[in-house]
């Protein structure tokens, strides 16, 4: 019972880091109407980054104080250097474009971390955990990201709900030529959902650095999975998201107990029971 | 003469290969009420999309209030005093009447409002009782009264409105003619398309017929309605 349980614990906090990075991709699919391949490179830009810049300041949280703005401000070079021409082209040109982005930044990830894991340390502060049972414990640092993300989740949906920029982000998701003829400049709309949804995909990689090793390719397992939850949760929409990664890292996670022998299809059985139930995702419009 | 509102020169707009607008030309004058009548298909949407800015004409030139605007962004044209209502109303379905109607709210190039949110609302009573609901949640009539509002809160000076009471019932549509009179009286230069003959031609100060992306008609309402052919062979009355 105690394994379920923290698996369950498990699976809430892996599906809080996955919402981070699907909402980042959920955004730039859902306004921009851009597929990005390359958003699993930021999560492992964001890994390599805490893994430098944690070496700088010693801490974690130090550097995702550091690395969340450089995040940004990369993201709105890369927009303006490269997404920014894939507007008014079809899938395949953008799916060409952000897969050689991929290619790039593993061979700038490779010159410049090498090839081999790293470890990036947890806080002193934040070592041991909270005693479950006589057995178990559960770490610190998994209960401060989970609470670090929930936080985030918040003030995303204040954002979103409450304020200009938000109003104009959801009006966007529906309408974007609207958008533009209400005196709206969509292309710096564009940027700026572009850079926040880069600056989301770091954030988790840089908060999830501690948890796992740094390795080269640590990005691509996140950009599966958040297309799945993009998939689920319905495209453009962050409740969506945010749903659907709860539900994506908690059914991981029971896999993982119950069908260990299937627990890599158990995701993908999820995703195939919303399609059918709700082709357009359970926040999505209908297909 | 004054500067006109609107001045379109030789304008040329394809979709593809198909040539849509053939060497448009002509002028709106500030606070004028011109109709542009036509049957489907002959250009009509494709000619307000253009002055908007959301369609990019292959050649020609567009000047709005004296400014050249031809290669401007519809966003730079909005905030240049231009406004549009499209075919299909164009409303965000997930932001609420209200959050429609603020949303790029916004005082002329004098810094005044003269269509606020409280005039907005007397105005359309009923928007103001549904101020809470999503914008999927209303009727036709109230997405065009919600589209209008939104458009007004932009302080134009110049008004694009397609299809204005297209699929409204009688009553509604006598409701929004009766707005649109209002707003032409406002001082704001206005084209406005529908397919109301006598309703266009008791509101407007001049007309305009569209025929396969040109201009085949320019005049009064009066010259229009005595001009019989002219309306049997392009308007099919």
């Amino acid at each position: 019972m105690d394994l379920v349980f923290i698996q369950l614990l498990n699976g809430v906090q892996y599906g809080l880091l996955i919402f981070l990075a699907a909402s980042g991709l959920t955004l730039i699919f859902g306004i921009m109407g851009v597929i990005n391949l390359s958003h699993g490179s930021f999560y492992m830009l964001g890994a390599y980054g805490a893994l430098t810049l944690t070496a700088f300041t010693g801490d974690i949280f130090l550097a995702l104080l550091i690395g969340v703005p450089l995040a940004f401000v990369f993201g709105i070079v890369i927009e303006w250097l490269f997404i920014r021409h894939l507007y008014d082209r079809d899938h395949l040109q953008q799916v060409l474009l952000t897969f050689a982005l991929i290619l790039i930044f593993n061979e700038a990830q490779k010159l410049l971390w090498g090839s081999y894991p790293h470890s990036v340390p947890i806080p002193s502060y934040l070592q041991g955990g909270v005693k479950i049972s006589a057995l178990l414990t559960y770490p610190y640092y998994r209960i401060a990201v989970a609470a670090f993300c929930v936080a985030l989740a918040l003030l995303m949906v204040f954002v979103i709900q409450k304020t200009r920029v938000g109003r104009i982000i959801r009006a966007g998701e529906s309408n974007r030529e609207m958008v533009e003829a209400l005196g709206i400049d969509s292309r710096l709309l564009f940027r700026f959902v572009f850079a926040a949804g880069v600056a989301l995909a770091a954030t988790a990689g840089i908060v999830a650095a501690p948890l796992e090793s740094v390795y080269p390719g640590i990005g691509e397992p996140i950009l599966i999975i958040s297309f799945v939850v993009v998939v689920i949760g319905g495209i453009g929409s962050v409740k969506g998201a945010f749903i659907g990664a709860i539900l994506i890292g908690v059914a991981d996670a029971l896999g993982k107990v119950y069908f260990p022998a299937f627990s890599s299809s158990v995701v993908y059985a999820l995703m195939a029971a919303v399609l059918i139930a709700r082709p357009g995702g359970l926040f999505g419009r209908a297909a | 003469m004054s500067t006109p509102a609107i001045l379109a020169e030789n304008i040329n707009t394809h979709y593809g290969r198909s040539h849509i607008l053939r060497g448009v030309s002509f002028r709106v004058a500030p606070g004028e009420t011109v109709s542009l009548l036509g049957r489907n298909g002959m250009g009509k949407t494709t000619l307000l999309r253009t002055l908007a800015g959301l369609v990019r004409p292959s050649s020609g030139s567009i000047q709005l209030n004296g400014a050249e605007v031809t290669n401007s962004r519809a966003s730079s044209r909005s905030r240049a005093g231009l406004a549009i209502v499209p075919e299909g109303r164009g409303i965000f379905p997930n932001l609420t009447v209200e959050e429609n109607l603020t949303f790029a709210s916004r005082a002329n190039n004098k810094g005044e409002r003269p269509w606020p949110l409280e005039r907005i609302y007397s105005l359309f009573p009923r928007l103001a009782e549904r101020k809470h609901h999503w914008g999927n949640e209303l009727s036709g009539g109230e997405q065009q009264m919600l589209s209008i509002g939104r458009a007004l809160m932009t302080s134009p000076s110049i008004f694009l409105l397609d299809e204005a009471t297209e699929g409204l019932a009688p009553k509604l549509r006598d409701e929004i003619w009766a707005t649109v009179k209002q707003i032409t009286q406002s001082g704001i230069a206005a084209i406005i398309v529908d397919k109301n003959l006598n309703d266009l031609l008791a509101l407007a100060d001049r007309n305009m017929i569209m025929a396969k992306g040109e201009i085949m008609f320019e005049g009064t309402s009066a010259a229009l309605r005595a001009d019989e052919a002219l309306i049997h062979r392009h308007l099919g009355v």
